[in-house]
């Protein structure tokens, strides 16, 4: 798993959010766009492209998108 | 894992019955018009059927039984067993399904009761009719399940108001030999409060405090006699219960997934259902989904979307089903049915 390929899927979650504004500093809970539906679709994007089920806590607990990697990474 | 199997039972017909009175979900004023987009494309639901103030599930559900037991032209006098499944009863006492039985003009000769369950509860009702049905040479059951939960959300919880719709449906079945029905039931009470009205029965008695509305993230408002779900609790349980349930349905009882025509999930977020068609690798067409005009109905999700999307084919073909259920409780199964032109009644709306 690789935080490129991570970032770029994490960022195509968004519909309203320019991509390229999403990055592995990113603090994705401040982003406007953030709120329960984008928190399903991260976790339906996990599970379906990395095959790890992340939870509400995993998201409340991580601020930026690297953080997010690294949960995955060790799930 | 309580996987087993009921021998002699067939499904002879199914009907439902929602209310008239539409609301759209593109006009949900909680929600901006991107959130309600992103509503729509995503949980999937964009219309709800809301019942009348005075409506309740049992009306619902008689009058889908009314429509059935005419089109099937039952005698009424050998159906030996009523079984309602709600948590929207007419009462709290007494058990609704004796109001039934009384207004569906059956025989004292049958049996008639009430079980609490939602999501899961036709999967459930399916097992609880099959059971006691299954000795009984000739005999004959309807299982009534349905829900008015509109009546049990604050429509100023966006978590919940855009999701639940109301239903009400009838399912036939009678004693025949050589036909089955596979279950796979399963319970998880440590997550009981992921979906929860907490005040209202006898641990919580309703008070003065039970109407104070109060105000969660994100700018929820509602009371303790109003449902409260955790969205992201549930869709961690479908993503980690679903599919292993059915997988272990179909490989104890040596079915092949290919074998199955379609499989009918409990309707309840699309994102979700299609994350669990994935990992099971279902292809796209052999799921229908009913939650675009009809909402989450909760228990009744199943027989309507069967009856609403299946119709034709149920009523000309033979069809081999897996139904799943998971939810409030938490509760969850799956069966595996085969049904052979089955009586289908149009769709009523009351």
């Amino acid at each position: 798993m690789q935080s490129e390929d991570f970032i770029q899927k994490f960022a195509a979650c968004f519909h309203q959010t320019e991509p390229a504004s999403i990055q592995a500093e990113t603090k994705f809970r401040e982003l406007e766009e953030w709120g329960s539906m984008l928190a399903l679709i991260v976790i339906a994007m996990i599970d379906g492209d990395f095959d790890k089920t992340i939870t509400a806590e995993d998201l409340k607990s991580t601020n930026t998108v690297a953080e997010l990697f690294e949960v995955v990474k060790k799930k | 894992m309580a996987v087993f199997t009921v021998p002699n039972i067939k499904l002879i017909g199914i009907a439902a019955c929602v209310p008239k009175q539409t609301e759209d979900n593109k006009n949900f004023s909680l929600l901006s018009e991107n959130e309600r987009e992103l509503f729509i494309k995503t949980v999937g639901i964009r219309y709800r059927r809301v019942a009348e103030e005075g409506i309740t599930a049992s009306d619902l559900c008689f009058a889908a039984a009314e429509k059935l037991l005419t089109d099937l032209n039952w005698n009424r006098e050998e159906i030996k067993i009523l079984v309602f499944i709600t948590q929207t009863p007419d009462y709290l006492i007494p058990n609704t399904s004796s109001i039934l039985q009384e207004k569906l003009k059956l025989s004292k000769n049958c049996l008639a009761f009430d079980v609490n369950l939602g999501c899961s509860g036709y999967v459930y009702g399916l097992s609880i009719v099959s059971g006691l049905l299954q000795n009984m040479v000739g005999g004959k059951a309807l299982l009534l399940v349905g829900d008015i939960s509109t009546k049990t959300i604050s429509m100023q919880d966006k978590s919940t108001a855009p999701l639940f719709s109301d239903a009400g449906t009838a399912t036939a079945l009678e004693f025949a030999l050589n036909h089955d029905i596979h279950f796979n039931l399963q319970t998880d009470g440590k997550e009981f409060d992921d979906i929860i009205i907490p005040d209202g029965g006898y641990r919580n008695r309703v008070s003065e405090k039970s109407f104070e509305v109060k105000e969660y993230e994100g700018g929820i408002l509602r009371n303790d006699l109003a449902m409260k779900l955790d969205g992201l609790k549930i869709f961690n349980f479908a993503l980690r219960e679903i599919a292993p349930n059915i997988n272990t349905l179909l490989s104890e009882k040596k079915i092949e997934k290919s074998s199955v025509d379609y499989f009918v999930f409990h309707q309840a977020n699309l994102l979700m259902l299609e994350s669990v068609r994935k990992k099971l690798q279902i292809e796209a067409e052999k799921v229908p989904y009913s939650l675009y005009d009809y909402g989450n109905t909760s228990s009744a999700t199943v027989p309507l979307t069967m009856l609403v999307k299946l119709r034709e084919k149920l009523i000309s073909q033979k069809l081999n089903l897996l139904l799943s259920g998971f939810g409030v409780g938490l509760s969850w199964g799956s069966a595996y049915i085969e049904t052979e032109n089955i009586v289908c009644s149009e769709l009523i709306e009351i």
